[in-house]
C-alpha cells in the first residue's frame, strides 16, 4: 500500500515537473508576431477543414433525400433533412445484429488480447527465464505478418477447427497478436523495482504479486490497450471478410460492403450505415482522446 | 529457500505467463505460415485432394503480368504515399506544436480519421470521387477544369486511393512527430537563435535531425502499412480499372478467394511475407541500435 502511495506521489511529481517544463518552454518561446500566428491559424484551419470534410460529407449524404448527391449542381447540405435512409437500412438489413456482432467480437477480442498481452508483457519485462529473449523476438516478428499473406492457410485452419463462419473464427485469429505485449513490456519496465521487491520479500508468489501489486498500477496501460484493440477489431475488414459467411453474423464493415454490393447501391443508405458504424469510435475517441494519443505515441517510442 | 529454486520458480511463472499468448500465436500465426508455405507448392481449388506441383506456382508467378503489375502498383502506391505522410506529418506536428489558438481542437480533428475504418473511409471516397457527378468532379467543373476519370482511367484511380490513404494516416504521423518534437530541449533553439540561425536553419539543423528516430520508425510503419493496403483499394476500385490499382494483397485475395486458386494465392502470400520480414528485420536492427545508444 505504501509503495502504491509512493508511486502515486512520484507520478504526481513527475506530472508537475512536466508542467513546469512546459511553462518554462512557453516562457522562453519568442513572442510570435500577430501576423505569424494569424498565418499559422489559417493554414491549420484549412488543413482541418479538408480533413474533416469527408466526415461532414458522410453526415450530409446520410441525411439527404435519395439520389440528391448525384444531381447536377453544387450543393453542400441537404435540401431537406430526412431520416428515411436510417429507417431504410434498419428496415431492410439486420443492422442491429451487425452492430451487436461488432460489439460481441470486439469485446471478446479485446478481453482476450488485453489479458494475454498483459501477462506476457509482464513476464518479458520482469521475470527472468531461459529462452525469454528468443520467444520475445519470435513474438516481435509476428507483429508485422499481414493477414493477407497467410489468409488462405488461416481460412483452412479455421475451417478445419470447425469454427469457420462463427464468432470464434473471427475472434481467435484476431486475438493472436503480440502488439500489446510491447506496450505492456514498456509499461512494466517503468514500474520501480522496490514495489515488486517488497512484495517478494513478504513472500508473495508471482501470481499474487501480479494480481495484487502490479495489476492495480496498470489502469492507464489497460485503458490504452483496450481502446487500441477495440478500435482495431471494430474497424477490421480483411479477416472478418474471409471468416464470415452468413449475413446475420456480419460485422459493420462487412455489412457496409454488403450494402455496396447490392445491384444499384443506395449511397444514402450506405452513408447512413457508415455513420452508424463510425460513431461509437468517434465518441470513444472524443471521450478518451488522451489514452488514444498516448497509445499511438507510445507505440512509436520503441 | 535456495537461490536456485527461487530462480526456477520465477522461470516457471515466466513460462506460465507467456503461455496463453504463445498458444494463440502458435496456432493462428505459426501454423498458418507453415501451412501457407506448403500450400504454395500445391494446386487446389478449395475442394478435393490438393496436388503437389513443386515450384509451378512460383514459375507461374514469374510469368504472370498481373503479378508484376500488382508488385509495381504496390511500389508506386508506397512511393506515392509515404513521403507525403512523413513530410505532411512533420509539417503538421511543427505547426500544431507552435503557439496557436484552438490548438487542441485542430489536433483532435487531424487525428480523427485514424479511428475511422478503412471501409467507411473508402465508401465516402467512392462518393466523393464518383466519376459522373461526384462532388470532386463537380467542383473541378465549377472552377472551369475538366472532370477527371477517377473510375475509368488508371492514373487517376491510383491517385484517388493514394489520397484516401494519406487522409487516413496523416494523423498517426503527426502524433508520433509531436511526441518526438516534445522530446527536443528548448535550450537548443535558444542557442541557435543566439547564433543568429533563421527559423528554417533551426528546422534543418535541429528539428529534422532530432526527430530522426521518429522518422525512421514512421518510415518503416508507413512502408509496411502501404505495402499491405487492402480495405481502401478493395472498396474503392477493387483493383481496377484493368488491374491499374491491383496490389499484391488484393491480388492474393482475388486468387485465394475469388478465383479460388488457393495454392497460387498462397504463393503470392509467401512473397508478401518475405518482403514484410525484410522490413521487420530492418526495424529490429534499428530498435536494437537505439537500445544500445540509450
Amino acid at each position: 500500500m505504501t509503495e502504491t502511495t509512493t508511486l502515486l506521489i512520484a507520478e504526481a511529481e513527475e506530472r508537475r515537473g512536466r508542467k513546469n517544463a512546459r511553462l518554462r518552454r512557453s516562457a522562453q518561446r519568442p513572442r510570435a508576431g500577430r501576423a505569424g500566428i494569424a498565418i499559422r491559424t489559417v493554414i491549420a484551419a484549412v488543413v482541418a477543414l479538408i480533413v474533416v470534410f469527408p466526415l461532414y460529407w458522410m453526415i450530409v449524404v446520410a441525411f439527404s433525400p435519395r439520389g440528391e448527391v448525384f444531381e447536377p449542381g453544387l450543393r453542400f447540405w441537404p435540401s431537406t433533412f430526412t431520416l428515411e435512409n436510417f429507417a431504410k437500412v434498419f428496415d431492410r438489413f439486420p443492422v442491429m445484429e451487425w452492430f451487436g456482432n461488432s460489439l460481441v467480437i470486439g469485446t471478446f477480442v479485446t478481453a482476450i488480447t488485453v489479458v494475454v498481452n498483459l501477462l506476457a508483457g509482464y513476464a518479458f519485462a520482469r521475470l527472468r527465464f531461459r529462452g525469454s529473449n528468443v520467444v520475445f523476438l519470435l513474438a516481435l516478428a509476428t507483429m508485422m505478418i499481414p493477414v493477407q499473406a497467410i489468409m488462405v492457410a488461416q481460412f483452412k485452419l479455421v475451417s478445419g477447427l470447425g469454427i469457420y463462419g462463427s464468432y470464434w473464427g473471427v475472434i481467435f485469429p484476431a486475438a493472436a497478436t503480440a502488439f500489446g505485449v510491447f506496450l505492456a513490456r514498456q509499461f512494466f519496465l517503468g514500474i520501480p523495482d522496490e514495489v515488486i521487491e517488497a512484495a517478494r520479500i513478504d513472500g508473495a508468489g508471482q501470481i499474487r504479486i501480479f494480481v495484487q501489486v502490479v495489476l492495480p498500477l496498470c489502469k492507464p496501460l489497460v485503458a490504452v490497450l483496450t481502446l487500441l484493440t477495440l478500435m482495431g477489431s471494430w474497424n477490421d475488414f480483411a479477416w472478418p471478410l474471409i471468416a464470415l459467411k452468413d449475413n446475420e453474423l456480419f460485422t459493420l464493415p462487412i455489412g457496409l460492403l454488403f450494402l455496396k454490393n447490392q445491384t444499384a447501391p443506395d449511397y444514402n443508405a450506405i452513408m447512413a450505415l457508415a455513420l452508424i458504424s463510425v460513431l461509437p469510435m468517434v465518441l470513444l475517441f472524443i471521450f478518451f482522446q488522451r489514452y488514444f494519443v498516448q497509445g499511438f505515441a507510445r507505440s512509436g517510442i520503441k | 529457500m535456495g537461490r536456485t529454486s527461487l530462480r526456477s520458480r520465477e522461470g516457471l511463472a515466466g513460462w506460465l505467463f507467456i503461455t496463453p499468448n504463445l498458444i494463440l500465436l502458435a496456432l493462428f500465426l505459426f501454423v498458418p505460415i507453415v501451412w501457407a508455405a506448403i500450400l504454395s507448392f500445391q494446386s487446389t481449388k478449395g475442394f478435393g485432394t490438393p496436388e503437389w506441383v513443386g515450384l509451378a506456382n512460383y514459375s507461374q508467378l514469374m510469368a504472370d503480368p498481373v503479378f508484376w503489375r500488382s508488385l509495381g502498383n504496390t511500389a508506386i502506391f508506397t512511393l506515392a504515399t509515404v513521403p507525403f505522410e512523413l513530410i505532411g506529418g512533420l509539417a503538421l506536428a511543427v505547426l500544431l506544436n507552435s503557439v496557436l489558438p484552438a490548438r487542441g481542437l485542430f489536433r483532435t480533428i487531424i487525428v480523427l480519421p485514424m479511428v475511422i475504418s478503412g471501409v467507411a473511409s473508402g465508401m465516402v471516397a467512392v462518393l466523393l470521387f464518383y466519376e459522373s457527378n461526384g462532388l470532386v468532379n463537380k467542383v473541378l467543373t465549377a472552377i472551369g477544369l475538366d472532370p477527371v476519370g477517377w473510375q475509368s482511367e488508371g492514373g487517376p484511380a491510383m491517385m484517388s486511393v493514394v489520397i484516401a490513404a494519406i487522409w487516413l494516416r496523416l494523423g498517426f504521423n503527426m502524433i508520433i512527430y509531436l511526441a518526438g518534437l516534445q522530446g527536443i530541449s528548448p535550450e537548443l533553439y535558444e542557442a541557435a537563435k543566439i547564433d543568429g540561425a533563421s527559423r528554417w536553419q533551426q528546422f534543418r539543423a535541429i528539428t529534422v535531425p532530432l526527430v530522426g528516430p521518429s522518422t525512421f520508425f514512421l518510415l518503416i510503419m508507413n512502408v509496411i502499412a502501404s505495402f499491405q493496403v487492402f480495405d481502401i483499394i478493395f472498396v474503392m476500385t477493387g483493383g481496377g480499372p484493368q488491374d491499374s490499382t491491383s496490389v499484391l494483397v488484393t491480388y492474393a485475395y482475388r486468387n485465394g478467394f475469388q478465383i479460388r486458386e488457393q495454392g497460387y494465392g498462397a504463393a503470392i502470400g509467401i512473397v508478401i511475407l518475405l518482403i514484410t520480414l525484410a522490413f521487420t528485420f530492418i526495424q529490429w536492427k534499428s530498435n536494437r541500435n537505439r537500445d544500445l545508444v540509450e
